[in-house]
């Protein structure tokens, strides 16, 4: 063992490798990505490693591999688990041979999703073993457990870390390479009665899955899990999870040096299958309990169930009481003033700061980013017409913010296809647009461009395709040429694949000629049917800016036009006068051709 | 043990995360422990972007209202923004070069970047102890780099003894592990830099 300072996420890829993990398959999302990516960096070519098209593609990848004996891991954010939760909800009937930890990224407040959901209560659902840990070390232990528990019954396993676990770093104690794990799997071994999901297989299996959860939440009751049971000096109990049990850990050893009453605490760290005994005994020594958790009040029916269950005579509080919010982050105020509240506290009083008035700071499209070039040409040709601009997931969602406001809907990955069919049905006059990013496209839109063409759709697809996947930290995905393992492939052309669906009309354009793309929209939009324009031009981030640009403070009439038409943050005002803010430019020079009075031009170098 | 908490503030895309990665090396090396929490994701295009520190034993990586020994600000705004995590009487260092943000254009409502560090100076010796100024203009038309705004604001940190028990040398040894020699000898001038 020796210590390192690791982010949650390296941890667990780091813990995975040391388990001897074999194939690994995920698609990006924050808060999970990293998780992959430090596998496929630290990988020394012995461990498979996949961006897989989708969190779909990727467990089923991984179900073959686990099938074989293979240990495999399959990561994904929250939103993920529901693309991939068909293979999955059958494969927990089926189980695996090879150990499959199932790493899903929940979000609470949302801080980079679009649901809160909580996946502790897929598990429930979908009947697969779950494990949430507080920290970083406890992530990395974790993992061995969790490839363990998945081979000893055959079944895959979630590790349900939250953002603040994963973006969280922390010195821990890590494996030394000697100490890693070697695991060879024995390969796919034919048997029909086991690997072919059958009704009268699904039944048998059914009852001893039940039969297996209620050994695991007897198992998850023993002093070794990684529950953690810490006394107080009161007949008040707090359960917790998380990042909400680290925040109240640190109010309570705070709140016992200062010599005040404090409360037992109990931290769940494997809420699926609850462990009902461990509860049970935690409930016989208290008369009140406080549940602090973030996301569903999972634990908190878990604990009322029991209650009911054992006539256990305990008052409990919590998210269904109106005790602690019901949405969004337990951060450390909020954790203070639930504990506060419930253990009769004063709450430290807070003075009102007089703090002049802050600036809203939206997250915005990077200088040079092509997305905005692309809106902007479809805002201007489609002016003064009835449009409909369907958004999707991405880097451009962020079309919708002002002065662009070009995102009219946004729902989840690959929708705004289907959306823009929908409103064009209703109103068959309304010109319909749809927007999607490439790794979007190739994630979940290619069957809603077969639906539109099949059901004879009148709309107008628009890929933005910036040769990344750039929200989630620009990974690679099929159109860009290379993969996880560093091999270089041949690209799928998004062009190929729209004729190949039998779209005529297929043009490729480069957004950064404003009046070439302009034209091209206003005539593509015309024509009837499903047609499609591919806005080609690379992510800002990806390459070395060009020479910035600047103002001609001679020939500028202070109009500005540039900051009115596309909100760029590399322009910007300086003593009441445009200027362009040269450390931020990319020299993409979209402004100078919004400019009236053609006063940006190029920077002339001294 | 006591725990020294810290908070780095400013705009996505101004690289906070070095400055805390290499404060959190220099304290393993001393053998302390060290928890961080970074802001990744969509706020990172641009938006505020705010990083817990802590040094010594603690169970949660995130800081509490009132309970920051020190502020490291990026931005002018953003420090202020900050405040309320600051403890009575804790430090404050931070840049005086203010990033406007694209609404703040568009709406004409661009603001000074000196009315956030009057506000700033009108609070110490009350709730901020000591409060350094960095002016970055010209620190970094002095150093001759753009890239190095961090290590003259932890470095303002490090010699003022404003790291617990982590000073300058500490974070000097961190540095020539963590950074390419070609880029020692203007790392440790921005250590140097800001007068404290
Ligand atoms: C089902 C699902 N999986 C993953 C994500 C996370 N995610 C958000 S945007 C995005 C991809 C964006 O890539 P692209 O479509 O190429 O647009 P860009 O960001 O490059 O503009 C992903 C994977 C999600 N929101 N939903
Ligand atoms: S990261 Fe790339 S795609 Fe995303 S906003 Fe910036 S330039 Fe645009």
């Amino acid at each position: 063992m020796h210590k390192e300072f690791l982010m949650g996420n390296e941890a667990i890829g780091r813990a995975c490798i040391a388990a001897g993990v074999n194939l690994v398959a995920g698609y990006p999302g924050t808060p999970s990505t990293e998780v992959l990516e430090t596998i496929a960096k630290e990988n020394d070519g012995s461990i498979y490693v996949e961006w897989s098209v989708n969190e779909k593609a990727a467990l089923e990848v991984a179900a073959g591999a686990a099938y074989s004996g293979a240990r495999t891991l399959v990561t994904m954010k929250q939103v993920g688990l529901n693309v991939a939760s068909d293979p999955l909800m059958s494969l927990e009937y089926v189980g695996v041979k090879g150990g499959m930890v199932v790493l899903v990224a929940d979000d609470p407040g949302p801080i980079s999703s679009q649901t809160e959901q909580d996946t502790r209560t897929f598990a429930e659902y979908s009947k697969v073993p779950c494990f949430d840990p507080s920290d970083a070390k406890e992530a990395y232990e974790m993992i061995f457990e969790a490839f363990e528990l998945s081979e000893k019954y055959g079944t895959p396993v979630f590790m349900r870390p939250t953002t603040r676990v994963c973006h969280s770093y922390q010195s821990i104690d890590v494996r030394d390479y000697a100490e890693y794990e070697d695991h060879r799997p024995e390969g796919f071994v034919k048997d029909s009665k086991r690997w072919v999901i059958f009704p009268k297989l699904s039944y048998a299996n059914h009852a001893k899955i039940e039969e297996r959860n209620d050994k695991l939440s007897a198992e998850f009751s023993y002093r070794s899990s990684p529950n953690t049971f810490i006394e107080g000096n009161t007949t008040y109990g707090v359960i917790s999870q998380g990042i909400s049990f680290a925040n109240a850990l640190d109010i309570v050893t705070k709140a016992r040096s200062d010599k005040k009453q404090v409360p037992s605490l109990l931290k769940i760290s494997t809420p699926f299958p609850f462990p009902d005994k461990l509860v049970s005994t935690f409930l016989n020594d208290v008369d009140e309990v406080l549940v602090i958790e973030e996301l569903d009040p999972y634990i908190e029916r878990h604990v009322l169930q029991l209650c009911g269950k054992n006539h256990i005579d305990v008052k409990i509080t919590g998210k269904l009481t109106g005790h602690v919010a019901r949405s969004g982050e337990n951060m450390p105020d909020l954790v203070q003033k639930y504990i506060s509240d419930f253990m009769g506290w004063e709450l430290p009083s807070c003075e009102k700061m007089n703090t002049p008035e802050l600036p809203v700071r939206p997250p915005v499209l990077c200088a040079g980013c092509p997305h905005r070039a692309s809106f902007y040409a479809v805002k201007k040709a489609m002016k003064g017409k009835e449009t409909i601009f369907a958004g999707d997931i991405g880097c451009y969602t962020l079309g919708n913010a002002m002065p662009l406001d070009m995102v009219d809907t946004c729902l989840c990955m690959g929708a705004g296809l289907g959306i823009a069919q929908g409103v064009g049905r209703v109103k068959p006059d309304t010109k319909c647009f749809a927007f999607v990013g490439d790794s979007t496209f190739f994630a979940s839109a290619i069957t809603g461009v077969v639906n539109a063409v099949y059901n004879q759709a009148d709309m107008t697809l628009i890929v933005l395709d910036n040769s990344t996947t750039a929200m989630t930290g620009h990974q690679p995905h099929p159109g860009t040429g290379h993969t996880m393992m560093g091999e270089f492939t041949d690209k799928i052309d998004i062009e190929s694949i729209f004729r190949g669906i039998g779209v005529e009309t297929v043009v490729r354009q480069d957004p950064f000629k404003l009046d070439e793309a302009v034209e091209v929209v206003k005539k593509v939009a015309d024509e009837p049917g499903v047609k499609a324009i591919l806005f080609e031009a690379p992510c800002a981030v990806l390459f070395k800016p060009e020479t910035p640009y600047e103002v001609d403070l001679d020939k500028c009439v202070d109009c500005k036009m540039c900051i009115r038409e596309i909100g760029c943050p590399g322009v910007v005002l300086k003593d009441g006068h445009v200027a362009i803010d040269t450390a931020l430019c990319n020299g993409c020079g979209l402004c100078s051709q919004v400019c009236p009075c053609n006063a940006i031009g190029k920077a002339v170098k001294e | 043990m006591s725990t020294t908490n810290i908070i780095l503030c400013g705009v996505g895309g101004q690289g906070t995360v070095l400055a805390s990665k290499l404060t959190a090396a220099a304290s393993m090396s001393k053998g302390l422990s060290v928890r961080s929490a970074e802001t990744i994701g969509m706020a990172q295009r641009g938006g505020s972007v705010l990083s817990y520190l802590r040094i010594g034993t603690c169970s949660s990586p995130l800081i509490g209202s009132g309970c920051a020994d020190l502020i490291i600000g990026f931005e002018p705004a953003e420090t202020v923004r900050a405040l309320s995590y600051l403890k009575q009487g804790g430090t404050v260092i931070t840049s005086d070069r203010a990033m406007m943000p694209v609404t703040a254009a568009l709406q004409g409502s661009a603001y000074e970047g000196s009315k956030m560090t009057d506000y700033l100076k009108s609070l110490e010796g009350g709730l901020i102890g000591k409060l350094v100024i960095v002016n970055t203009d010209k620190a970094l038309a002095d150093l001759g780099s753009a890239k190095v705004m961090n290590m003259v604001l932890l470095g303002a940190a490090a010699r003022g003894g404003f790291l617990g028990e982590v000073g300058i040398e500490d974070i000097k040894e961190a540095l020539v592990k963590k950074v390419k020699p070609q880029f020692h000898e203007l790392n440790f001038k921005a250590l140097e830099y800001a007068s404290i």
